[in-house]
Formats: C-alpha cells, structure tokens, sequence
C-alpha cells in the first residue's frame, strides 16, 4: 500500500478551457521525501490542493494513506498537515498564539506533540511573543510548518515552502523535513528550484500539467538518451546563436558559465568544425554528467 | 464547544489589535450620531420669495407684508419686473415667485373672485412644495380675514369657522434628532455587525488562512459561530455607545424600556450578521466585499424608511423596503425610544426579524463551502 497514490487525476479550470492537471499518476511511498519538481504553472500547487481535499478533481482518484480526498476528506484532514504556498497564519496573533490556535482546531495539544516540533519551536522560541506579521520569511515558514505539525499528520503536503526563502532558510528548512523524514512522516513537497530536488528521496517533473518523469534524482537524468555537452567559448551569445544554428543541434540553452547542448545526431567534433569558421578563439566542449535541468530542457524541446 | 470559543477569542483578539478598525468602530459611529441628525433636518425655513405685485392696491400690499411677517419667507426684491423674477429664479436668487395679478383688489370685492400665480423652483424639490403649501396656507389665511372683514357682521357668528390645532404626538415639538437618533443607531449597529463580520470573513479568505480552516477537522457551524459571535457582541457595544451618545449630546431617554431595546438588538444583530455572512460567502475579495455592501446599504438606507417615511413610497417599493431588515429594526427603535412600546406592541416586527435571522443564517451556512468543486 503506498501512502499517496494518484490515479489519472484530471483538473481543469474556467469549464475545462485551461487544463491544470491530465492524468496524473505517481505513487508516493511511506516515510520517503517526495518532491514535484516544475516550474510556475505546472499544475503543482492544483495537484496538492485535491490531495488536501480543497478542491475536487475533475476526474480520476487519489488516496492518502487509503483515504480518499473526495469521500474520506474529514479522515483525510486528519492525518494531513497542509502548508500553503503563501505565508497563511493570523499576522496579528503572536507566533504561540498561532501554534495554540492550531492545536486546538486540529484537536491536539501542544504539550503532547512537543517532542515532534520541538527542533523547530527552539529555533521560534525566543520570537514567540512577536507577531507573526513582523518575523522574517525564514521564520515565517518554520512557524507554517510547526502549525501544519502539530497535530501529528502522517503526511505532510508542502506547497513550495521554500520559494521567497534565503539559501540560509532553505537549508534548515530542508534539514528539518529530513529529521521529519527520520521519523517516518511522509512529505509531498513541491518546488521550482532544481538544486532542492537533490535533497528529496524521489521526484516527479511535471510540466504544464503532466508528469514528464518519475524516479530517484540520480537515475532521472541518466535515463537521458542523447549526451549532454558544456559548451564555452570568448563570446558567449555568439556560441549561443552558432550552435543553435547548426542542423543536428537538438537543444541549447545557457547554464551558467557554459551553454548546454545536446545533439540529435554525429559527433561532438562535427559541431566543432561547424563552429569552427563562425566563432573567433578556441571553443571548449565536454561531456558532461546531466542534471535534473537537463532532463526539462529535453523533454521541452522533444515534446515541441 | 470549546473550539467556537477559541475563534471568538481569536477573533476579538485580533480586532483589538488593529488600531484601525477600533478607531473606525468607535469613532466614526459617534461622529456620525453626532452630526447626521443636526444635518439631516427637513424643516425648511428662509425660503426665498419675490412678489410682483401689478395691482398695488392696499390689499396686495398686506397680503405681501402678510407673507413677509412669515418665519418661511424672505422677501426678495423685484422691482416688479416679470423679467427680472423670471431671471432670479433662474439664478437662484429667489425660490418662490409670487404674481399679484392688475386688478386684484378690484375683483375681489366686485366678483369676489380672483386669481394668484406661484411659480416655484423645483430642483429641489422639497423646498418648492413646502414654501407652495406654506404661501398657500397663508393665502387661504389671507383670504378668511378678508372676506371676515367685507361681510357686515350679523348678530351672531353665522359665518361658521373650523378652527384647527394640531398636536404631535409622541414628538409634540417635532424634534429632528428624536426622530433621526434611532434610526441612524439602526444604521450603525448594521454596518458594525454585518459588514464588519463579511469583510472578516472575506479576509480570512484573502490572506488564505481560512484553507487552514478547511483543512482542519472545523465544523462548519463552528467556524460560522465563531465568526458571529464576536461581531453580535461588538455590536451591542455600539448599541450601548449609541444610546449613551444619544443621552449626552441629544438629551434623548428612550421612553420604552432599555430591556426592550437589548432584546430587539440582540435579535436583529443576528439577521444583520446573516446578511454579512452571505455576502461573505459570495465574494473573493475585500474590494468586492465593498463594493458590494455599498450597493446593499444604499438600498437599507434609501428604502428603510430612514428619510422618507415607508407610508409614502409606491406600492411597490413599499414591498421592497419589507424585505428589507433595516426597515424593522428603525420602526422598532423609533417605536421603543419615541412612543414607549413594549415588546408586546411590536410583534409583527419581532417575528420578521427572527425571520431574516433564520433564512439569511441558513442560507449563508449553505453557501459556505469547505472546498471549491
């Protein structure tokens, strides 16, 4: 039995004109971090909020550790812990006043749950008579997520928690999703930077409301079937414009200091010399291992 | 039980902590029981009049002294000149014109018969139909001494006179303020109560912590009464500062019991907060909230029978304005404040009232939604 597990979840908005999710399947498993990867408008957000029970999906189904969001949803509500994307607490109640506020809609005791939100309630303790309207984004979003635990859920769905975050933040905020990892909580979480799908146990990469690939960060990029070059060379915009003229050039696109590119076919010194006459000076190219970015640029490019 | 109280506590908490809305819940209502009934004052005095006079003739003459010696008129000068009158009514210099026609006098005794014209500015509309009843009254006053006067008295009084003396009752001296408090009390304790409980609600939906809400196993009815709760109770705070202010400033005792009063709040603030709920319900946003609401208390204001009396209005509109919950509630302030009633004489009014409370609340229940299909 997988703790969540979608079954062609379909979601569309204004009588069906934008599609938000088509068939979305994954399964999550127990105790595991599992995160959406995507960018902006890719349907995560619609996705957590069905799973949350806010809103219903059009068709297919989903369940949450055997419940189902729609049917089961006041079952659901309880073993959940939903933090939202946007910063939602009461900004003129003082940050204990939230925790307690919580707590007690959500039938828990603060004193019971303690040992599960204590790392995090250290860190806002010596805040806990200040407004959460006046804390910083970092605090913010630790004390969200001390809300969303403290009624002991078996799932956490996080809907970008980090986005708006400095690195700093970001960092403890995911060292703590691992600790709660640690104590077999299950976490959904989704997110528009690549660089933290590393840190989830397995991802999915969604992308204008279907799931492009599912699997471990490691393996996802292998899966690539075209070889993945850095190219860099004096002037970097006229790289970019030669290499996306040359014919067998599958994708190209700027990552950091080089330029990623994949070939549809020949080989890599085929493209040097086509270079060759176009671009002053020398022209590096190597073969690199792929990252999760390259797997998107891929399947944006194929899939157009 | 112990999670409505959490949001009502929740709730009040964070009202007193907005600055903002205190001050607008405590003062603006003063403010406005302050000045609106001074302002609102229908009686019209200083209406401009202008007589020409073609007969100049002694009776033309102390029919004009005669208008002139009224509290309403001031007299404005015309030289005579039907031109120049036509000009100063059109430059609003004069209100009111008044044509004594050539051979006034002289048909009046001969024919005994004779003719007046009043010419009226009636853009504002009141002011010419209250100065044409008033240069009327005094014509027909006019004309009683005159004719008096020409007829021989007999031996006796054959010329039979009805003498008319009117007394207002229950408001013996026409005091604006005695009429327009309870209303305008009315008025408040429904933006209080209901607006303040839907734009709440609105905002919790806006700044997204009512998705926390849903989330959470919270009932609905709950989370309603939560919300109701605090705004019943500010509510009948703002009764209590609008009796209090209604004392100090206008000297006003409600002649009925302050129990009444209390009583007939606490039922109405239930149908205001329903009105407020259901709105809430309805809207996204805090703008449309508004926005919204200004167009419903435009409409509780205009056909609640604050300014101008329920009796008056077509047929139609006087079903309308029953519909309207604000209606009730200032008849019932009037009648307890002004005239003494009793809870016994306004049952009619009491039943609507539960009325409102009971559809307005269970349709607002209906309409909210944990979740969006």
């Amino acid at each position: 039995m997988k703790t969540i597990q979608t079954d062609r979840l379909t979601r569309t908005f204004d009588k069906g004109k934008v599609t938000a999710l088509q068939e979305v399947s994954f399964a999550v498993e127990k105790g595991e971090i599992f995160g959406l990867i995507g960018p902006d408008g890719a349907g995560k957000t619609t996705l957590i909020r069905i799973l949350a029970s806010l809103i219903l999906p059009d068709s297919g189904s989903a369940s949450l550790a055997g419940f189902d969001p729609v049917r089961d949803y006041a079952r659901v509500r309880q073993i959940i812990g939903y933090m939202p994307g946007r910063f939602s607490l009461y900004q003129d109640l003082s940050v204990q006043e939230n925790l307690r506020f919580f707590a007690t809609v959500f039938k828990a005791d603060l004193e019971t749950n303690y040992p599960l939100i204590k790392d995090l309630y250290d860190q806002l303790a010596p805040f806990k008579n200040r407004r959460a309207g006046q804390l910083s984004g970092g605090m913010k979003q630790k004390l969200a997520l001390c809300c969303a635990l403290v009624h002991e859920p078996e799932i956490l769905l996080l809907d970008e928690p980090t986005t708006g975050v400095d690195p700093v933040s970001r960092r403890e905020f995911w060292d703590m999703l691992i600790r709660l990892k640690a104590r077999g909580i299950t976490i959904l979480v989704s997110t528009p930077y690549m660089d933290e799908a590393t840190l989830c146990d397995r991802i999915a990469l969604i992308q204008k409301g279907t799931i492009l690939e599912t699997g471990t960060p490691a393996e996802i990029p292998r899966r690539l079937s075209r070889p993945v070059y850095a190219a860099s060379a004096g002037d970097m915009y006229l790289l970019l414009r030669a290499v996306r003229d040359y014919p067998e050039t599958h994708s190209c696109y700027t990552f950091g200091e080089s330029h990623h590119v994949q070939l549809k076919s020949g080989s890599p010194q085929d493209l040097l010399d086509f270079l060759g006459g176009r671009i002053p000076g020398p022209v590096a190219l190597d073969q690199i291992e792929p990252g999760i970015e390259d797997v998107f640029m891929d399947k944006m490019t194929s899939r157009t | 039980m112990i999670k409505m109280w959490l949001i009502v506590r929740k709730e009040l908490a964070l009202v007193f902590r907005q600055p903002a809305i205190l001050r607008m819940m405590i003062l603006m209502p003063l403010m406005q029981l302050i000045l609106l009934p001074l302002a609102a004052d229908y009686e019209v005095k200083n209406i401009n009049l202008q007589v020409i006079d073609q007969d100049h003739s002694s009776y033309s003459r102390s029919l004009t002294q005669k208008l002139g010696a009224s509290p309403y008129f001031k007299l404005v000068e015309a030289n005579g000149d039907p031109a120049m009158a036509r000009r100063n009514l059109e430059q609003n210099k004069a209100d009111l014109t008044l044509n004594i026609p050539a051979g006034f006098e002289k048909d009046l005794i001969r024919e005994s018969e004779t003719a007046l014209s009043i010419e009226a500015d009636a853009v504002n509309g009141n002011k010419a139909s209250l100065g044409c009843a008033y240069a009327s009254q005094i014509i027909g006053d006019f004309n009683r001494e005159v004719r008096e006067k020409l007829m021989q008295l007999p031996r006796f009084n054959d010329f039979p006179v009805i003498e008319v003396r009117s007394s207002f009752w229950y408001n013996p001296f026409i005091k604006y303020p005695l009429f327009m408090v309870p209303g305008i009390l009315a008025l408040l304790v429904t933006m209080v109560g209901g607006l303040m409980a839907a734009l709440n609600i609105v905002q919790e939906k806006e700044i997204g912590t009512i998705e926390q809400l849903n989330v959470s196993p919270l009932r609905r009815y709950q989370f309603l009464m939560g919300k109701l709760i605090p705004f019943w109770f500010l509510g009948m705070v703002s009764v209590t500062l609008g009796l209090i202010v209604g004392y100090l400033v206008y000297g006003i005792v409600p002649r009925g019991s302050l129990l009444t009063i209390y009583f007939f709040s606490a039922v109405y603030l239930i149908g205001a907060l329903g009105v407020g709920l259901l709105l809430s319900t309805l809207v996204d946003n805090q703008m449309q909230a508004t926005l919204f609401a200004f167009f419903i208390i435009m409409f509780f204001v205009l056909m609640g029978g604050l300014y101008t009396p329920i009796d008056s209005m077509p047929r139609w509109a006087q079903i309308l304005s029953s519909f309207n919950p604000v209606t009730y509630f200032i008849r019932v302030l009037r009648f307890i404040v002004i005239k003494g009633s009793g809870i016994s004489d306004l049952l009619v009014e009491l039943r609507s009232m539960l009325l409102f409370g009971i559809v307005l609340n269970v349709l607002a229940v209906m309409n909210y939604r944990k979740r969006s299909a």
